[in-house]
């Protein structure tokens, strides 16, 4: 009987570039970039590295397919390179792989990378791209913001709650999340603005405003993981353990059976659960310490929490105005901004999220760090509420 | 009168938008001022995601009233606005009508009386017919034909059983007079002068036709009781049935001042609202100009008041939306060069294999009943999609198009590309079990909720203008 990969994998070292308009530098230069401070971190050389996971998601828009760009970009030696696409999850995905082989025995060390260079697309938001024969003759015209923003609709519908104290809670969520990004020297957006800014701005897909909608970014994160004992040997103290790495993907139930109701993540509920199991934690609204959570879109983090288990079912809002998940909250949620403002180069931003955990861990986050922080939770979701891949990771404090 | 042969049901579609001729007229005065003294009214104008084909499969939906009659042997579809030269347009509306493939198709086209001939084709043939007829009319900014022209469709089921009206008599003249034309490489029409169309045309070529008529069945014209003949010259009509010995209470409105001219459609849209409003015993003349002229009379039986209810042209009418803003009519009919954005560049290809193998889930909406849990499910997938059934190949064809469904989530899209944005789209549910994420259409600002009831219409998807291929699947419409 399976029982989890909980402990037996520790993060060796992390990386993670400048986020943002990156007009003057290419993928691979951030890929490099994400990848020097990771391998100083972990203290280690390329030729450790027995095997990697590179997660790109629009790679026909920038570095192309395959494991190929990323072993000639770092020079890798002729190991094995998976290259991963799993919607927006990709970057967890890529992580998932690499904590997978060292936990298996089949490697000592292994490296997770993810990259996205948005900005070479010349579209303002994520570029239009196709969906495949058939999906192209039936699926709706829908965009990123469009689908997400459906969920404010059948939220509002299902709890009764008035548009205005909905579009009030996501101002919050986004206003906080600038708050925290303007001190996080790596974000892409760094600056503060008003709930009246969010509630003001021009309409993207409604109930989604500008201010609703996150960076759309250049950037690169990496990982590199190994077991316990290697990474004590390498003279690693207080070493930061994965406790959960879970995914649940969409199977047609939301958009084609008759149970799901469009106020919720059918797939972050069962991926959340199990990843409590997985990291034997019952009662997460009291040990975990810090969220990160695919804030696409304010309302994605709202619903988001409760479908966590950390605000009760149609409570959010609430929790949310109470400032539960502010920096100076109970659980700050998106503590170095968030996909908001740290930004979304895609296939980087799940490993982006679990970064700002570890860096949170081991006491490194400058004017953004939580006292005595133990247990970190990542949420990166890929595609439309109705249709997705909810991945969830969960790192603390090894042993606790 | 059962088994008699004659029409069994009508139908009738026309686009929601009315475009006011005001505007058009004031757009234009400018240029054109002469256009002011047809600034009145308004017509029927297609939405971008409408065609003669989305058009024409309304009318027959409308008139079918949602069931596939038994025996159809033939759709004739008539337009001078087809948008296919070369594929069948008639195969599209009878796949998205589920006629089946035991059907004879046909298109007819080439002049305004293509709709007139392709029903007097259909009578003289003997077997069950559907006859649609369908215009999306594109003209010239500032020309009169701009404001005279409207978009609409109108269909009509002939054949053996209890006809609602029988026909009388048929009669056809074929004179090569070329009142306007369009050549196959031009998109607008190109018309002479309206007073030698008038004297020379309609008031000559009309009434030698019906005269014929009136002649090869022996009934006097003062009998008839509704007169259609579609025109849009001024004075024309009346004078017509003066000379033809019709009298002038017969005379139909020929919905100039609601609707505009349809084409080719527009005497079956004249028939099908007389035939809406006509009482047992009523005769009813209608003719149809163009390199001549068709004439045919019918007489409407007792079986017109066990019809059940359908939308009509007074329903069509009815739904209506007022548009004032001309330079979108100029933008849906692509005379205006907009920036679309880069989104529109996306490559909208259409790999034919995959059409052909999904054409009924396609062009007509068709998913799956599992036969294990009754489980209504779209698309069709080898596995069935309950979780607690999950049967293999256990699901059988099933239609959503005629089902009414329940808005559950939308949104108003204004990133996305969209001829008409924002783009509204959302999660519907079939009231029978079912759903779907589907495009909307026809939406007002601001007008959706959760819980609405939406209807399944045909329409446009996408267009592949690098190919010129249409692209066609089914929206959610507020019912």
């Amino acid at each position: 009987m399976a029982t989890g990969i909980r402990d037996k994998v520790v993060i060796l070292g992390m990386g993670c570039s400048k986020f943002g308009e990156r007009w003057d530098r290419n993928a691979e230069d951030l890929m490099v970039e994400a990848f020097e401070e990771c391998a100083k971190d972990a203290g280690i050389g390329r030729e450790q590295i027995e095997a990697a996971w590179f997660g790109t998601a629009i790679e026909e828009q920038h570095v192309g397919k395959s494991g190929v760009p990323l072993a000639m970009t770092l020079r890798l030696p002729y190991i094995p390179v998976t290259r991963v696409e799993n919607y927006c999850a990709t970057g967890t995905e890529a992580f998932r792989g690499a904590v997978y082989a060292v936990a298996s025995g089949a490697v000592d060390i292994a490296l997770a990378l993810g990259v996205e260079k948005l900005k070479d697309t010349g579209y303002g938001g994520l570029p239009q791209r196709g969906r495949g024969g058939l999906n192209n003759m039936f699926w709706a015209n829908i965009s990123a913001p469009g689908s997400f923003a459906q969920l404010a609709a059948a939220y509002r519908a299902k709890h009764r709650v008035d548009a205005k104290d909905l579009k009030r809670a996501m101002a919050h969520i986004s206003v906080k999340s600038h708050d925290n990004g303007s001190l996080n020297p790596k974000a892409h957006l760094r600056n503060r603005i008003t709930e009246d800014d969010v509630i003001n701005a021009p309409m993207i897909a409604d109930p989604l405003g500008l201010y609703d909608c996150c960076g759309v970014s250049d950037g690169s994160a990496c990982a590199i993981v190994t077991t316990p004992d290697i990474a004590r040997g390498l003279g690693k103290k207080d070493l930061v353990g994965v406790k959960a790495v879970q995914l649940a993907v969409s199977n047609g139930q939301e958009v084609q059976f008759g149970e799901w109701d469009g106020s919720y993540f059918a797939t972050t509920r069962v991926a959340a659960k199990r990843a409590y199991q997985e990291a034997g934690i019952d009662d997460p609204r009291k040990r975990i310490s810090l969220f990160d959570v695919h804030d696409c879109f304010s309302v994605t983090e709202l619903v988001t929490m409760e479908d966590l288990g950390i605000s009760q079912e149609g409570k959010a809002i609430g929790d949310v105005l109470d400032g539960f998940y502010d920096a100076s909250g109970k659980i700050p949620c998106q503590i170095d901004g968030g996909l908001k403002c740290f930004g979304h180069p895609i296939g980087a931003s799940g490993l982006r999220m679990i970064y700002e955990m570890y860096l949170q861990l081991n006491g490194r986050a400058g004017e953004r760090q939580r006292p005595d922080p133990v247990l970190g939770m990542t949420h990166n979701l890929g595609g439309f509420p109705s249709q997705n891949v909810s991945a969830i990771t969960i790192v603390g404090r090894y042993g606790a | 009168m059962a088994n008699e042969f004659g029409i069994l049901s009508y139908g009738a579609y026309l686009p929601r938008r009315r475009l006011q001729r005001k505007v058009v007229a004031a757009a234009n005065g400018w240029f054109a001022p002469g256009l002011r003294g047809l600034a009145k009214g308004e017509r029927a104008m297609a939405n971008w995601d409408e065609d003669s084909v989305t058009m024409a499969v309304e009318a027959a939906r409308d008139c079918l009233g949602g069931l596939a009659p038994a025996g159809l042997e033939q759709l004739i579809l008539a337009s001078t606005t087809h948008p296919y030269d070369d594929r069948q347009n008639a195969a599209i509306v009878a796949n998205a009508l589920h006629l089946g493939s035991a059907l004879r198709v046909l298109d007819v086209t080439g002049s305004q009386r293509a709709g007139t001939s392709a029903l007097i084709s259909a009578l003289s043939g003997g077997g069950k017919s559907l006859v649609a007829a369908a215009e999306h009319r594109l003209a010239k900014a500032a020309s009169p034909q701009e404001l005279h022209y409207g978009d609409g469709a109108a269909a009509l089921l002939v054949g053996s059983g209890t006809p609602i009206a029988r026909m009388i008599g048929a009669h056809s003249e074929t004179v090569d007079f070329v009142h306007q034309f369009r050549s196959s490489d031009r998109p607008h029409d190109y018309a002479w002068e309206e007073r030698w169309i008038r004297d020379e045309g309609y008031m000559k070529l009309v009434p030698a036709a019906l005269a014929a008529l009136f002649k090869s069945t022996g009934v006097a014209p003062a009998a008839v009781t509704h007169f259609c003949l579609p025109c849009t010259l001024p004075r024309v009509v009346p004078g017509v049935a003066k000379r033809a010995g019709i009298a002038e209470t017969a005379v139909r409105d020929n919905l100039a001042a609601v609707c505009g001219d349809t084409g080719a459609a527009h005497a079956l849209v004249m028939l099908a609202q007389a035939l809406a409003q006509a009482q047992p015993g009523d005769l009813i003349a209608v003719a149809a100009f163009g390199q001549g002229c068709d004439a045919l009379l019918f007489e409407v039986t007792p079986a017109i008041g066990a019809l059940p209810p359908r939308s009509g042209v007074d329903g069509a009418l009815a739904r209506r939306k007022e548009e004032t803003n001309y330079l979108r009519f100029l933008a849906f009919n692509d005379h205006l060069a907009l920036e679309r954005g880069m989104r529109a560049e996306a490559d909208k290809g259409t790999p034919l294999t995959t059409l052909y193998r999904n054409r009924d889930m396609i062009t007509g909406l068709v998913g799956g009943r599992c036969r294990n849990c009754g489980t209504l499910q779209f698309p069709r997938g080898r596995y069935c999609v309950n979780p607690q059934c999950n049967g293999l190949d256990t699901q059988e064809a099933h239609p959503f198009s005629d089902t009414p469904a329940k808005v559950m989530s939308y949104t108003a899209d204004v990133l996305t590309y969209s001829a008409d944005p924002p783009a509204y789209y959302g999660m519907v549910e079939f009231d029978a079990g079912g759903r779907m994420m589907a495009d909307f259409t026809d939406i007002d600002e601001g007008k959706v909720e959760v819980g609405m009831t939406m209807r399944m219409m045909f329409r446009i998807k996408e267009h592949d203008t690098a190919r010129g291929f249409v692209r066609y699947f089914w929206k959610a419409a507020p019912a």
